[in-house]
């Protein structure tokens, strides 16, 4: 019986010495990430506020300045620009500069004082959906607001619903909790699959693979071999973006940071799989880079990093069960925020688990058959 | 039957396809132990195929091949643990150094910490390598990484080495040094397999097979290969005429009656002539062209005459079955 993981020592050894005699790249592709987390993190804010809003007051008495300072105070709003006329309102939207226009016709104040009931246009921008999507629901709760004042006689009304929303594990809405613990699965994937991609085809490259299929290595000895020195390095950065998460954004970590290590070693297996598969398939070192970055954005937009799962189409819904991303950002929102534990997560990690294993086995059946060689 | 025991490669009727294309057809030999196996052939006639079929690398497409006693088709797993290979471009890991090379193809063998210890002394010292264990690969020169990936495919002591040309792009002092090894190695019983372009190189090898677009068509020591019929047919010998304008010589020469063929040696021409012809008459004939005419002798086939000519023939054979 043949030993199928023979060879797996020498590749492990011999691997672990290309990474110290490069050492150079390696520092950059750790501490790339981090760059990236530190700016998105700063800079990106989920929250929608100060909206460029321009606005074309044609009353300017008062009930139409107690308005506009409504829609300031609301934070949303960042009334940007007062114009005199239709097409000066519709031009500043077109091009950009404000994304919600406000006319406030000329007979406003005069309607609301005879009781009756008045309009305001609202134009919003539509290309950006958070964004309109924020707009609407302010203008109209103000809108709301307005009208209920001016229709209950005095402060003694009250309401028949009281909804009272709780907003669980992130109270305050910061961005970076709800941002970061997405952002680590995300890095890691980059790091950890463009660190393998080039394994496998440099050795093509340089004939190496030729000479290494003449010697007994099996080629589950020479994947595994190749891959653990990188799970190790996976960690690692894993542990960084931690630290950094924790320390410098203050992102508190409500599930257990043991239970978060442990389940991250399925993930990194599954990312340096697929960059193993990735290496076995490309020709050369800039196809197996083309296709490494293939696998960036839809880790992205299909693994309910950005957008909810919940509202894609079936077909596409069912295909984020194969995007390995899906399941990590499960496991450290699961964590970090919710506090999950293991038995609301293990099935997350059995996944990654198998996903990798098939993803290996696949690159592994390409070596046995020696289509890489022809 | 010869005797088993005594066969290093014994190759039956090998056949490999890529699609329509025969890469190699129907190609049988046998290699004896403690032979140096020269394999030769212009570029692109199948003898990296050969190579990668004994090896395991390539499946046959037909026919059978035996290395060391074991079925490649059957079992390429147990020819790999026999055999050594050393690949056209050294195959060497130039970011690890002399030492680290060795260590990783030594462990890839499963050599014990002890053995590997004492296999590498023995390679380092055999190879000379020893000034240079902690310097990378990289830095090598090319006579020194081939003597290193020379190195990387004995320490495992494999009765058997393939060589896909060992020689190519290496200086001549280091390329006389490589063969002296290699002769050193095979009065050990090592059986060596060499692809070269070299017919210096050719010449040195205890027994040599052309193969010319993937037909084996030459196969046996230089000697017998000197006296084919087809190189030698009765009733003609070589001669060898020595002029400084050799292109004008041989345009002539080709004119003359009697010479059956003829091809430039570098400042000379190597003419295959009837038994009877005159030397006289050729020197006269090249004079009146107002050539300088130096020696004109008689000749033995050098290896490159044999394969010229067996070239020139399957050429002739090969049109004739097209047209």
């Amino acid at each position: 019986m043949v030993n199928p993981f023979r060879g797996f020592g020498a590749v492990f050894y011999k691997e672990a010495l290309h990474v110290r005699r490069d050492f150079g790249t390696l520092f950059f592709s750790l501490i790339i990430p981090l760059l990236q987390m530190f700016l998105l993190g700063f800079g990106i804010d989920t929250n929608v506020r100060q909206i460029n809003t321009v606005v074309y007051n044609a009353d300017g008495r008062r009930e139409s300045r107690e308005l506009l300072d409504r829609l300031r105070n609301s934070d949303t709003f960042r009334l940007y620009r007062f114009v005199n006329n239709d097409h000066d309102l519709n031009d500043a939207i077109i091009s950009g500069k404000c994304r919600v226009g406000i006319k406030i016709p000329v007979d406003y104040s005069d309607r609301l004082l005879h009781q009756m009931d008045a309009q305001v246009l609202v134009l919003i921008d539509g290309s950006d959906s958070s964004v309109a999507g924020q707009a609407i629901n302010v203008t109209t709760a103000i809108g709301l607001d307005e009208s209920l004042r001016r229709v209950l006689p005095a402060s003694d009304a009250k309401f028949a619903v009281d909804m009272r929303p709780k907003v669980l594990f992130n109270p305050d809405s910061r961005s970076p909790n709800f941002f970061l613990p997405g952002l680590t699965a995300i890095l890691l994937l980059n790091v950890t699959t463009f660190l393998t991609a080039f394994s496998i085809v440099r050795e093509k490259e340089r004939g190496t693979l030729e000479q290494l299929f003449v010697t007994p290595v099996r080629p589950m000895g020479l994947l595994l071999g190749k891959l653990l020195p990188y799970l190790f390095i996976g960690f690692f950065e894993l542990c960084m973006i931690l630290t950094f998460m924790r320390w410098v954004f203050h992102v508190p970590i409500h599930g257990s940071v043991l239970l978060l290590a442990f389940l991250s070693l399925p993930y990194i297996f599954v990312s340096l799989s697929l960059g193993i598969l990735i290496s076995s398939k490309a020709g050369t070192q800039a196809q197996a880079m083309q296709l490494a970055f293939l696998t960036i954005l839809p880790s992205i937009f299909f693994s309910g990093y950005i957008f909810p799962r919940e509202t894609m189409p079936k077909f596409f819904y069912v295909l984020s069960y194969f995007v390995p991303a899906t399941y990590f950002i499960n496991i450290t929102r699961g964590i970090i925020l919710r506090g999950a534990g293991w038995a609301h997560l293990w099935m997350d990690g059995v996944a990654l688990f198998l996903i990798g294993t098939i993803l290996l086995i696949i690159a592994a059946r390409r070596f046995q058959n020696k289509v890489i060689l022809t | 039957m010869a005797d088993q025991n005594a066969t290093a490669i014994s190759a039956e009727h090998l056949v490999r396809r890529f699609g329509n294309f025969v890469a190699v057809n129907d190609v049988s030999f046998r290699v004896q132990k403690g032979e140096i196996f020269g394999f030769l052939g212009p570029n692109g006639s199948g003898k990296t195929t050969v190579i990668k079929m004994l090896t395991g690398l390539l499946p046959l497409s037909g026919g059978q091949a035996t290395v060391e006693g074991v079925d490649v088709g059957k079992d390429p797993d147990a020819v790999r643990e026999k055999i050594g290979y050393m690949s056209q471009n050294f195959s060497l890991y130039t970011d690890l150094t002399v030492t680290e090379n060795l260590t990783f193809y030594g462990r890839v063998y499963g050599l014990s910490a002890e053995r590997l210890r004492n296999r590498m002394d023995e390679v380092i010292q055999l190879n000379g390598l020893g000034p240079y264990l902690n310097r990378l690969s990289a830095q090598l020169s090319g006579g020194w990484k081939q003597r290193l990936a020379l190195g990387c495919a004995m320490l495992h002591e494999p009765k058997l080495v393939f060589l896909d040309e060992p020689t190519a792009g290496i200086d001549p002092v280091a390329r006389r040094q490589l063969w002296d090894l290699l002769f050193d190695l095979s009065g050990h019983g090592i059986t060596f397999f060499v692809t070269t372009h070299y017919m210096d190189e050719a010449e040195r090898c205890s027994h040599v097979a052309y193969i010319y677009y993937g037909k084996l068509i030459a196969d046996g020591t230089p000697a017998s290969l000197r006296e084919l019929p087809d190189v030698q047919p009765v009733g003609t010998y070589r001669v060898e005429i020595t002029t400084p304008e050799v292109t004008r010589a041989l345009r002539i020469a080709r004119t003359i009656p009697g010479i059956r063929s003829a091809t430039i040696f570098g400042q000379s021409i190597h003419a295959l002539v009837d038994d009877h012809f005159d030397i006289e008459h050729l020197r006269e004939q090249l004079l009146k062209n107002g050539l300088v005419v130096g020696e004109i002798r008689p000749l033995a086939p050098s290896l490159e005459d044999v394969f010229v000519e067996l070239t020139y023939k399957n050429q002739l054979a090969m049109e004739g079955a097209r047209g």
